[in-house]
């Protein structure tokens, strides 16, 4: 992993106590709210239904027992023993006060953490595969350039006031598991000739214009990152439309402008930039690719395999995924046992998984975007005892990547933007399809649900997405099916009709129904189904009573 | 012909806590939706936000909800108003805790 260098820690500090004296002169009336609100946005401070909220980057998804300690520290002192993990890789505290969050951000210091540019129309946290280092798919390790962008989009003076916020996702395996498409920019690293390179994604994003982000480059060399980059974001900061808060993203500059012509542009800035970049940021790269090697693998004495409760059997089908290495195991810890929040963990939670990373698995964790815990790099003998020290803490829900595993961002319940609520609907499906035993039967599925337009629940690229609306001061759920966030990202399609919040249940029930009688047999997964047999025969179970008067 | 006014009560988000308050009629901020001033005029409703946006070492954002006279005071009209008298659905956290 990567450990701070004096300048990162003396930079962090002071930010903190620079934002320790903004605070101060925002709450001795100095400052009004218009001039501190952007001060607190740069540091992850957002204002809330209920109240403050603070969102904490955990870069690329990783973070070890020390930090995951202090979270859960954090959650205790200064908040109600909870973080809410997010679709972005960050944390995010959700009754923080005021005068706390300077020492919030101090004791996150402590850990080589913080809350920059988690907000603000700068460069965000960099999100990565969750599998990164550890899986069996990988071409090469996605964190040390995700890293690298960190530190160059820190503070970087150019891209501090961009028109919009400007997301980057890496990948470093062909199995996209970090949404690069659905990025601003999403980076996915390629080997040609034995050359490691990348192929530049430009131009992605959800939101109320979901857009699947386009090939600019397709093979980019990896001294050439630093300065391509540099020129695609200023090719947008120029061009970004500042008019309209709605067609400010990359994505819509790219569609306005014309993917050949933005190329042009960035070809022409890349040009005038790459001479001054002086080979620097390569030895940075190499240093920082030096701090992420693997751990030492050690397999360790075969255990003899014991008798193994269903429980779990469950567990290491569902929840445990194959390792690079033929002896150990990822395992991706379910925040989203039946009825709970998705994506929260409570300070007793936190604590279990750091202990479990460190005791077990090479003290490294993992947020992936799916609101899930993630321990990369586990010896399979370990298995039997983690899965037992999880069941104690209510961790061991075997159901990663099945139907109750779904993202919903806070909505209505939390954030000031939504527009309707999201996390009930969350808990309603999964306790009702957990109470019908169907969950396993399902297999794969992904449900998504966000609360409002901007997508922040990913449901454009759910299987079955679900997007909350007022309608006439009425929550109301509109479904789209046929979502995909892998490597072939699609964009799932608008159903019809939203459904009221009693609604929105069965109407899952009818399409899950649908799909168990469409499918050929129980190999074909609720994405084959749809993309063989189209919209219609699920429109049909969605709206029966349209279908029987369309057969009148 | 005049549309008629829907009334209305000032709210904000408290500075230091970020919990949601309500302008009473003593001019003081209350935590309860039970004690806030129902405005039924448009231009007094007017004035009184014109106050609290003046008192930003207080508040933040205050803003003009709709509400309706109830037999416990102002009642929401709109379901985002009904939440913010409580908290979040999910855990009793927030007004709902105390009140």
């Amino acid at each position: 992993m990567y450990a701070y260098t004096d300048f990162d820690h003396s930079f962090v500090r002071n930010r903190v106590a620079q934002f320790r004296a903004q605070v101060e002169r925002r709450i001795d009336g100095s400052l009004t709210e218009d001039e501190f609100k952007p001060l607190r946005l740069m540091n992850g401070l957002y204002l809330q239904l209920h109240a403050y909220m603070l969102r904490v980057a955990i870069p690329y998804g990783t973070l070890n027992s020390a930090q995951m300690r202090q979270l859960a520290m954090i959650a205790d002192r200064w908040d109600k023993g909870y973080g809410h993990f997010t679709t972005r890789q960050n944390i995010q505290f959700n009754w923080p006060l005021l005068g706390d969050v300077p020492d919030i951000l101090d004791a996150l210091a402590d850990v080589e953490m913080h809350a920059i540019q988690t907000s603000g129309n700068t460069i965000r946290n960099v999100t990565a595969d969750h599998f990164a280092g550890a899986a069996a798919d990988e071409v090469a390790d996605p964190r040390p350039v995700a890293e690298l962008i960190r530190q160059w989009s820190t503070d970087h003076p150019e891209f501090q006031f961009l028109p919009r916020k400007f997301k980057v996702a890496v990948t470093g395996s062909p199995n996209d598991r970090a949404v690069t498409a659905a990025h601003d920019i999403g980076l996915r690293i390629v080997e040609r000739n034995g050359a490691i390179g990348y192929q530049v994604l430009v131009g992605g994003g959800l939101g109320r214009t979901p857009m699947i982000g386009k090939v600019l480059a397709d093979f980019l060399p990896q001294a050439d990152l630093l300065p391509y980059l540099e020129a695609i974001v200023a090719v947008y900061n120029l061009l970004g439309r500042r008019d309209n808060k709605y067609k400010a993203r990359i994505k819509i500059t790219v569609h306005e402008t014309g993917l050949e012509e933005i190329k042009r542009l960035v070809t022409a800035e890349f040009a005038a930039r790459k001479p001054l970049f002086t080979g620097v940021d390569q030895a940075m790269l190499a240093a920082i690719t030096a701090q992420f090697a693997p751990p030492a693998f050690d397999a360790g004495p075969a255990t003899p395999v014991l008798a193994a409760s269903a429980a779990y059997r469950a567990f290491v089908d569902t929840n445990v995924t194959a390792h690079r290495h033929p002896d150990y195991a990822i395992v991706t810890i379910s925040l989203k046992a039946h009825g709970a929040t998705p994506g929260d963990a409570t300070a007793d939670q936190m604590r279990v998984m750091a202990d479990l990373a460190q005791s077990y698995a090479h003290d490294e964790l993992r947020i992936s975007h799916e609101q899930n815990v993630i321990l990369p790099h586990v010896p399979r003998r370990h298995l039997p005892a983690i899965h037992a020290a999880l069941s104690d803490a209510g961790l061991a829900t075997a159901n990663v990547g099945l139907i109750s595993d779904i993202i919903a961002c806070p909505g209505m319940d939390y954030c000031a933007l939504a527009t309707a609520r999201s996390i009930p609907i969350a808990q309603e499906i999964a306790t009702h399809f957990d109470a019908l035993k169907l969950e396993h039967e399902i297999g794969p599925l992904k449900i998504k649900i966000s609360g409002c337009i901007n997508a922040c629940g990913h449901h454009h690229v759910g299987h079955i997405g679900i997007l909350g609306l007022d309608r006439a001061g009425v929550e109301n759920y509109q479904i789209t099916l046929g979502g995909d966030g892998t490597a072939d990202a699609v964009i799932g399609e608008r159903a019809g009709p939203g459904f009221g919040a009693h609604e929105v249940i069965s109407a899952i029930e009818r399409l899950v129904m649908a799909y168990l009688d469409l499918r050929t047999d129980t190999s074909e997964t609720f994405l084959q189904t749809y993309r063989r047999t189209g919209l219609a025969p699920f429109k049909a179970a969605l709206y029966p009573s349209e279908a029987r008067s369309d057969a009148a | 012909m005049a549309s008629v006014f829907t009334p209305k009560v000032v709210t904000a988000n408290a500075l230091f806590e970020g919990d949601v308050v309500y302008l009473a009629a003593d001019g003081d901020w209350t935590r309860r939706l039970a004690e806030a001033d129902l405005f039924t005029n448009e231009a007094a409703a007017a004035l009184a936000l014109l106050d609290a946006e003046a008192r930003a070492h207080e508040v933040v954002g205050p803003y003009l909800a709709d509400m309706t006279a109830g037999p416990q005071g102002p009642q929401p009209t709109h379901f985002r108003e009904a939440f913010r008298t409580r908290g979040p659905s999910n855990y009793a956290h927030g007004k709902q805790e105390t009140v």
